[in-house]
């Protein structure tokens, strides 16, 4: 099913309890901390906590909630790392605003819209974390398009799959 | 505005979460600066949203002040000029006299191997704001890092130091006064030549500690630098003693008013480069007025040289046994002058002087000159002899002096004789050779 341009009053805006709200960010964190202890690439091509910012903003539809999210979220795994608190707050702040905005105006349901605008999402994290990180930080940050989109891909595929176990803990409003 | 704010709530909210983001990274990351040191991101962000506005302000003001002295206030002038030119005057009068002083003072101090920090290079900056706070007696100046400004670089005035560089930015540079109360230099009393360190008080009074109270300072005394701090050269003013009073632990409570006026400041002078070198006595004697006096007056003019007997025990040349050369036979002339390749018809014997240094009493000076056709540079090293401590020299250590001496102004002899002993007594003509 294509991606269709519908009314705030045809989309679906959802919440979810407050033991998902903070339980899967949670587990998002621990396990991208954890992964990468067994297999060293995983931290390289993905982003778990990403993909759980993207879910929720797209969920609840709403940007406010949306950016906050994305900036607790990136906050949170700002401190796990040796870097200035901020970078990924700062970058998934604009995911969250982003991924929520695009959700009340577009169908974000099915797994095709949900590859796209993940692997858009992705990007746009990437370019903004290298702009603050470069731009601000000044770190010494590498920019690759092949490494970027090779990356998208694969947190888009496993955030389809992902997504479609979250959508579980889904609550209409 | 409401609607506004309403209508773009959530973008309003976005640029709010991420302005608080950008601000908590500024405050932890910090930004080295080719100074060589690292500040925090937010203090050059807030220092360079400030220092652009007081610097447009200070540029209309200086504008307006200008224009206001230079075409329009000229009152007085003329008899301001005049009184300026008759300061000048006197000033030169003085000047002569000080230059005197400081180039004895040179050579004392080369004799004495001192070393001595020379300012090289300054930088001239204009005051531009402050920290605007009682607790932090900070200004900002016009100049920074692209100046060759660095931290820790010493701030003064013409009428004393002000204080040192904190930090430096680009294009401007923060400098902590010494009346603030993290301020320390060290200081000396001009007479009493009494060591301390300055600092600065809540209130930015600036007060003298570390002098024990069984010590006399009167008020008025002069405090300057005293070079201890590595930061201000030795012997800046930095103002003079104003009160003076029994403070805690056996130490006097002096406060000083200082030289320069840190509330009233504008232009300042940032010491860019200090080099520390031993001080090297200037070679050239500096003739005196009377001298010149003397070679202008008419007087016995000189013996042709037909008759080189007739020269011996004359300037520039010596006897065995005879009397050192005073002054008054134009020895300062001869040995002032430098030596040029004139070829003025010297003869090309080789003639040796003995005549004690002009401006060290206690040097006897030896040279050996040659004429210009003998060897391709005129000018030659003159040799010294120390003289034999005696009674009357035994005080002052001499060390060898180079002098040049001017072949043309030199009579030698064409058989020279040895150098003399200058406490050799004088020669008796009746005695035998």
């Amino acid at each position: 099913m294509p991606i269709t341009y519908t009314s705030g009053e045809q989309v679906e805006v959802y919440r979810f309890s407050i033991p998902v709200t903070i339980g899967v960010p949670l587990l998002a964190l621990f396990l991208q901390a954890f992964i990468p202890l067994r297999f060293p690439r995983f931290a390289v091509y993905v982003d778990l906590p990403l993909l759980v910012t993207i879910f929720f903003a797209m969920a609840r539809r709403n940007p406010i909630s949306g950016l906050l999210t994305g900036a607790v979220i990136g906050l949170a795994q700002d401190m796990l790392g040796r870097n200035p608190i901020g970078i990924y707050g700062i970058a998934k702040t604009v995911v969250g605003y982003g991924a929520s905005s695009l959700g009340v105006k577009l169908d974000v349901e099915n797994p095709g819209a949900r590859l796209l605008v993940t692997l858009g999402f992705y990007l746009v994290h990437s370019a903004v974390y290298f702009t603050v990180a470069r731009g601000l930080v000044n770190m010494t940050v590498p920019w690759s398009w092949s490494h970027g989109i090779l990356a998208g891909l694969a947190n888009a595929i496993l955030g389809v799959v992902l997504y479609f176990v979250l959508d579980k803990f889904k609550q209409r409003t | 505005m409401e609607s506004v704010l309403g209508r773009y709530r959530n973008l309003v909210i976005l640029v709010g979460v991420l302005f608080l983001q950008v601000l908590g990274l500024a405050m932890q990351v910090k930004r080295g600066t080719n100074a060589g040191q690292d500040t925090r991101l937010i203090r050059v962000w807030a220092v360079g949203a400030v220092t652009p506005f007081e610097r447009t302000l200070v540029w209309f003001q200086n504008g307006a002040s200008d224009i206001w002295h230079n075409y329009f206030y000229l009152r007085g002038v003329r008899a301001e000029n005049r009184q300026l030119k008759d300061q000048i005057e006197q000033m030169r009068l003085e000047q002569v006299r000080l230059s005197e002083d400081a180039a004895q003072a040179h050579r004392l101090q080369s004799l004495l191997a001192f070393k001595e920090q020379y300012v090289s290079k300054t930088v001239a900056a204009q005051v531009i704001g402050s920290s605007g706070m009682d607790s932090s007696r900070v200004i900002y100046l016009d100049k920074g890092e692209h100046a060759g400004i660095k931290r820790d670089m010493a701030v003064i005035t013409a009428d004393g130091i002000v204080g040192k560089v904190l930090l430096v930015y680009p294009t401007v540079s923060e400098v902590l006064l010494i009346n603030d109360i993290t301020s320390g230099v060290g200081v000396l009393l001009g007479n009493s030549r009494l060591q301390g360190v300055i600092a600065g008080t809540s209130n930015g009074e600036v007060t003298l500690n570390g002098v024990m109270s069984d010590e006399q300072v009167p008020v008025g005394e002069a405090v300057l630098t005293s070079g201890g701090d590595q930061i201000f050269p030795k012997g800046l003013p930095v103002g003079t003693v104003s009160k003076v009073g029994l403070g805690k632990d056996l130490f006097l409570s002096i406060k000083i008013k200082p030289a320069a006026d840190l509330s009233k400041l504008e232009e300042v002078l940032v010491l860019a480069e200090k080099q520390e070198r031993q001080a090297v006595a200037d070679d050239k004697v500096h003739v005196r007025a009377a001298d010149i006096l003397a070679q202008r007056l008419p007087s016995v003019p000189d013996k042709p040289a037909a008759d080189p007997n007739a020269q011996a025990g004359t300037a520039g040349t010596a006897k065995p046994g005879s009397t050192p050369v005073s002054g008054s036979a134009k020895p300062p002339a001869t040995a002032s002058a430098a030596a040029k390749p004139t070829g003025a018809a010297a003869p090309p014997q080789t003639a040796k002087t003995s005549v004690p240094a002009t401006r060290q009493p206690s040097a006897t000076v030896t040279t050996t000159a040659k004429p210009a056709g003998t060897t391709p540079d005129a000018a030659e090293t003159a040799k010294t002899t120390p003289k034999p401590k005696t009674a009357d020299n035994a005080t002052a250590d001499t060390k060898p002096v180079a002098i040049q001496l001017d072949p043309a102004t030199t009579r030698p002899k064409p058989q020279a004789p040895p150098p003399v002993q200058p406490d050799s007594p004088p020669p008796d003509p009746n005695s035998p050779q």
